[in-house]
């Protein structure tokens, strides 16, 4: 390889090492305490009220038969199930959890996914292509899409983002008749959960789930039984899931910078002989066709 | 198969070069070039039409009334047969054009040269359609310009890095490729500057090729708790990356032996006479790689604390995976080296690459969401345009092969030109 082919290399190298950048996903803004919900699973009474609430504010269909549904949907951002527990039926509203580091928005190819300094991981039209890695990535299901469309969209609770951004509280909270839903900065509720548990240790068992889980979640969640009872996935660690592909694409600009001038030197080590005797010809040849070993 | 032998005469070689000159002659070719040779009712063809003709059929409804309308995908599921075998086993196959090129233009293993062409043209088609299938699959297909463009750089993405290597790695294998088009064409001076850049794209491609077989493996890291553990491993990317060596190598060493009895008139002899050397060194690469990977299966097992779900029925089908597909041809390679056995090369080549068709099955569909109650199996539609894909990719192969110096030798004009340089210099100036 000449000089000119060398640069060449080194310059499209240069330039893709220039893209990928393992930017921070979601780190709370500097100052700024993101707001999040508060689920006190004890005082719910799942009568579906935020069920309701939340089709209202978010322009989605009223809902027909919410007790059916168990699972938030593309139309029901939000949904309530009844679990048996140890300490009897215990209702859980569950719907995306606004992870602080969400994994949907590292896996984004186009920042369709937008963690907002208020805490709310909304959804952008005009960026998605529809390919759903969010959906493979988030280890609590939150993004549903609408697989029966031609124009699908990627629906979830999107925690009024556009309420917070009035100063109005989520729907779900200014409408739940039985004060199970608490709304504030993330920080007071957490406050507020422990100060609940310390108080009536009986009542509650002592973990409130989203506090640590996959680096912490803007929604929170108090019970009386082990989380395991209520369908919460418990294995999903404490580490913030974008940081499972952090050492990979750490080690791309690396690759990129050393693995092309390794392999320069490999081939200027084999194709030394060639180019003492036959000039810049054979190595052209031996780049493309190798025609000097035909002929 | 065997019937496009009729396919296979040789033909006339008349390029437009500067005889016909013009734009006008280079046209008239072109369109002659476009005409079917040989016969159009082989047993290949009258398979692969029909198929061909339902998958576009299925893509107009998949298109019209959105992607439920065909598949099974589901919230839980996202990602399914388009995506688990077109997309991801589909480019694990093309893996043999890095290792090809890398051994002969970085190591200079000059023995390979001869399946150079073919290999990288079959790794760049396999991108075109198999990469290009992720198309089908996506709900917006024509925002696919989003993560391009530049308006919206999702830059921690993993998908992101896969993306943008898919696309530069087709334009590095294109231009790897680039002069036998020239030579079709007859286009001289062309041809040089193309062959002139040939290391440059090869080792760029190499590069690419490494992170984005690896990368493959890494989209599936954040599907942690997901994914059976026996598939999930923090080291899939190393996984995906070593299996693709002789994922890539095996399809070059089947696909040698289907096009020696489909195209054996258009070969030449330099890829006659080296063929039984050609095998036995990609076999002896093989086993070598799949020495590693095994190592680093059982690394992961061992280390990850695994070894107690090898009892239960997801832990034997692994070991149906990891024994029958891996270190049986495993085996069977080293064995075929030892006796110089092209039979036994083959063999181990075909079952190596059901053990890659498992083993991406595996991880991005069988052991995803294991434990769902219902499970994701692909409709007859998904199937039926994974086939039709695949076809379409063998249909324009098959094109390319019977018009370009791919398996035949270049023209004169290229050999006079490399045993002259002097010459061709002065005429080229």
């Amino acid at each position: 390889m000449n000089r000119r082919g060398f640069l060449k290399t080194l310059g499209l190298a240069g330039a893709t090492v220039a893209c990928p950048r393992t930017s921070g996903a979601a780190e709370p803004e500097s100052g700024v305490e993101p707001y999040g919900i508060l689920v006190d699973t004890t005082l719910c009474a799942g009568c579906n009220s935020c069920t309701y609430a939340c089709a209202e504010a978010n322009g989605l269909p009223e809902p027909e038969d919410p007790d059916a549904v168990t699972k938030p949907t593309t139309e029901q951002w939000t949904a309530i199930k009844t679990w048996k527990t140890s300490k009897g039926d215990v209702s859980v509203k569950r719907q995306c959890m606004h992870c602080v580091s969400p994994a949907c928005h590292s896996a984004c190819l186009t920042s369709a996914l937008d963690k907002t300094a208020e805490g709310p991981v909304v959804w952008r039209e005009d960026k998605c292509m529809g390919c759903r890695f969010c959906m493979v990535s988030c280890p609590f299901d939150g993004p549903k899409f609408e697989y029966s469309s031609t124009k699908p969209r990627i629906r979830k609770c999107v925690m009024c983002a556009g309420r917070l951004k009035k100063g109005e509280e989520p729907a779900c909270v200014e409408n739940c008749p039985e004060g199970a839903l608490t709304f504030g900065r993330r920080g007071d509720l957490l406050r507020t959960a422990h100060k609940r548990i310390a108080d009536q240790p009986d009542k509650y068992v002592d973990h409130i789930y989203g506090e640590r889980e996959v680096g912490g979640t803007s929604w929170l969640y108090l019970a009386g039984v082990p989380f395991e009872e209520l369908g919460f996935p418990t294995d999903v660690g404490e580490t913030p899931y974008p940081e499972l592909t952090a050492s990979f694409l750490y080690s791309v600009p690396m690759v990129l910078t050393l693995a092309p001038a390794l392999m320069l030197g490999m081939a200027r080590a084999t194709h030394r002989d060639e180019d003492e005797t036959a000039g810049e010809a054979a190595k052209d040849g031996a780049a493309n066709g190798g025609e000097e070993e035909r002929s | 198969m065997n019937g496009a032998r009729a396919i296979t005469q040789d033909r006339p070689a008349n390029p437009p070069g500067k005889r016909e000159g013009g734009a006008a002659g280079l046209w008239r070719f072109l369109l002659s070039e476009l005409k079917p040779k040989g016969s159009l009712f082989t047993p290949f063809n009258l398979v692969s039409v029909p198929i061909m003709i339902a998958a576009a059929v299925i893509l107009y409804i998949r298109f019209t009334h959105g992607l439920s309308a065909v598949t099974n995908l589901s919230q839980e599921v996202p990602w399914g047969l388009w995506k688990g075998l077109n997309v991801v086993t589909g480019v694990a196959f093309a893996g043999g054009a890095y290792v090809v090129t890398f051994l002969v233009y970085v190591l200079g293993q000059k023995r390979y040269h001869s399946i150079v062409r073919i290999t990288v043209l079959n790794g760049f088609l396999a991108y075109v359609f198999y990469a290009g299938a992720l198309l089908l699959d996506l709900g917006r297909p024509l925002k696919v310009i989003n993560p391009i463009i530049g308006n919206s750089f999702g830059v921690s993405s993993v998908l992101f890095l896969v993306a943008w290597h898919f696309m530069l790695y087709m334009m590095a294998a294109f231009l790897e490729f680039s002069p036998a088009v020239a030579e079709w064409l007859g286009l001289r001076r062309v041809r040089r500057t193309l062959a002139a850049l040939t290391l440059g794209a090869v080792i760029f491609g190499v590069t690419l090729s490494m992170l984005h077989q690896s990368g493959l493996g890494a989209l599936f890291l954040m599907a942690k708790g997901k994914i059976h553990p026996l598939w999930y491993s923090e080291f899939i990317p190393i996984h995906f990356f070593v299996s693709s060596v002789f994922a890539g190598l095996s399809l070059v060493i089947f696909e040698g032996t289907l096009s020696r009895r489909v195209f054996r008139a258009r070969m030449s002899e330099e890829h006659h006479a080296h063929h039984d050397d050609i095998v036995l060194g990609l076999s002896k690469i093989c086993a070598a790689t799949m020495f590693a990977y095994l190592f680093l299966k059982v690394l992961d097992l061992v280390h990850g604390q695994k070894t107690g779900l090898l009892g239960t029925p997801m832990g034997q089908w692994y070991l149906v995976e990891i024994v029958g597909f891996v270190l049986v041809p495993m085996a069977l390679f080293t064995e075929a080296v030892r006796w110089r056995s092209l039979r036994l090369a083959k063999t181990a080549a075909v079952v190596t690459m059901l053990g890659i068709v498992l083993n991406r099955l595996n991880v991005s569909i069988v052991g995803f969401r294991w434990t769902e109650q219902v499970r994701y199996v692909p409709t007859p539609y998904e199937v039926v345009v994974t086939l039709g894909v695949i076809f379409a990719e063998i249909w324009v192969l098959r094109w390319v092969i019977n018009r370009m110096p791919v398996l035949s030798e270049s023209p004169a004009w290229v050999r006079e030109e490399a045993a002259q340089p002097a010459i061709a210099e002065s005429v080229a100036a």
